[in-house]
């Protein structure tokens, strides 16, 4: 399965992504630069983790309109699966490709630190090897992951099962039905805060976000 | 050239964090009376004369609307002088 990891000016998670994909699921993986306008060759494209064009404005609101991005649309259009962790996630949002928006979190603060996640749903491309309600532990660090959506779009959300992750215990950042990550109405779009890429490897001393990038190689 | 002055805040109903820290040191300084702080955004920028108002009015709702708010969780508000 051949995976794009997209770069922004400021992106800082995109060589995380492309080890764990190359070097832990021995996939072949290439960097997609932003200002290019092709990705067709790709059956998964990731935006990572960071601070595209320095967050200014809002979150992901000015790296939505890099060129890269009417081939994502195109791309998400046509069924290509597309993960956003973190700033990816902000950026999908921005772009109107996943619904909502992430606000800053309810205590101002950046958060880094490992966080409990239910899989609430695991009938999806992303998460199918992980059980139904699995806890898993994955890390986030963010400022703005406070997600927020009117509640028209969460009733549909939760309707439609999009939410994919939710946080167990204490909600670190105040997001709307705990909303850790969530998936668009076809299922081939995922946006999580948390980065599994972080917890891939035993000698790290966890493995919990293994199963998504197996759970997306093995239906290949 | 037309100055133009957009003004940017959490639509209501939306949490302001940053509002209500600010509210409650307020309170803390002892300005109890202070109630429903909100902080928002304040752009400023200039549009060619030539453009007509109508015109300028146009472009500017189209701006805030693509880029400078986000209607999920924004709402605005814009001057133009």
């Amino acid at each position: 399965m051949k995976f794009g990891i997209i770069v922004f000016p400021g992106s800082n998670c995109d060589h995380d992504c492309f080890h764990v994909i190359k070097n832990v699921m021995k996939q072949p993986v290439e960097y997609i630069w932003h200002a290019d306008k092709k990705l067709d060759h790709f059956d998964c494209v990731i935006l990572p983790g960071g601070f595209s064009y320095g967050d200014y404005l809002r979150s992901g609101a000015i790296a939505r309109f890099a060129k890269i991005m009417d081939p994502v649309k195109k791309y998400a259009d046509r069924g290509g699966k597309v993960i956003g962790i973190c700033n990816g996630f902000q950026i999908l949002c921005e772009a109107g490709l996943l619904p909502g928006a992430l606000h800053k979190n309810s205590s101002l603060r950046f958060i880094c630190k490992d966080v409990k996640l239910k899989v609430t749903n695991n009938k999806t491309a992303f998460t199918h090897l992980y059980k139904k309600n699995q806890s898993v532990t994955i890390p986030i660090a963010h400022a703005d992951g406070n997600y927020v959506c009117d509640k028209k779009t969460l009733k549909e959300i939760k309707k439609n099962r999009q939410i994919v992750f939710t946080y167990l215990g204490n909600n670190p950042n105040g997001s709307l039905a705990n909303i850790a990550g969530i998936c668009n109405k076809a299922g081939n779009v995922l946006g999580m805060m948390p980065h599994p890429e972080r917890v891939c490897e035993q000698i790290l001393g966890n493995t919990d976000g293994h199963p998504l990038f197996e759970s997306l190689i093995s239906i290949q | 050239m037309a100055k133009v002055k957009v003004y940017i805040k959490n639509k209501k109903g939306v949490l302001d964090p940053q509002g209500k820290t600010v509210e409650s040191a307020l309170h803390s300084l002892n300005y109890k009376n202070v109630e429903n702080m909100r902080i928002g955004k304040y752009m400023e920028f200039e549009l060619p004369d030539k453009l007509t108002k109508e015109k300028a009015k146009e472009q500017t709702i189209e701006m805030c609307n693509k880029l400078l708010a986000n209607p999920v969780i924004e709402e605005y508000t814009f001057k133009i002088e």
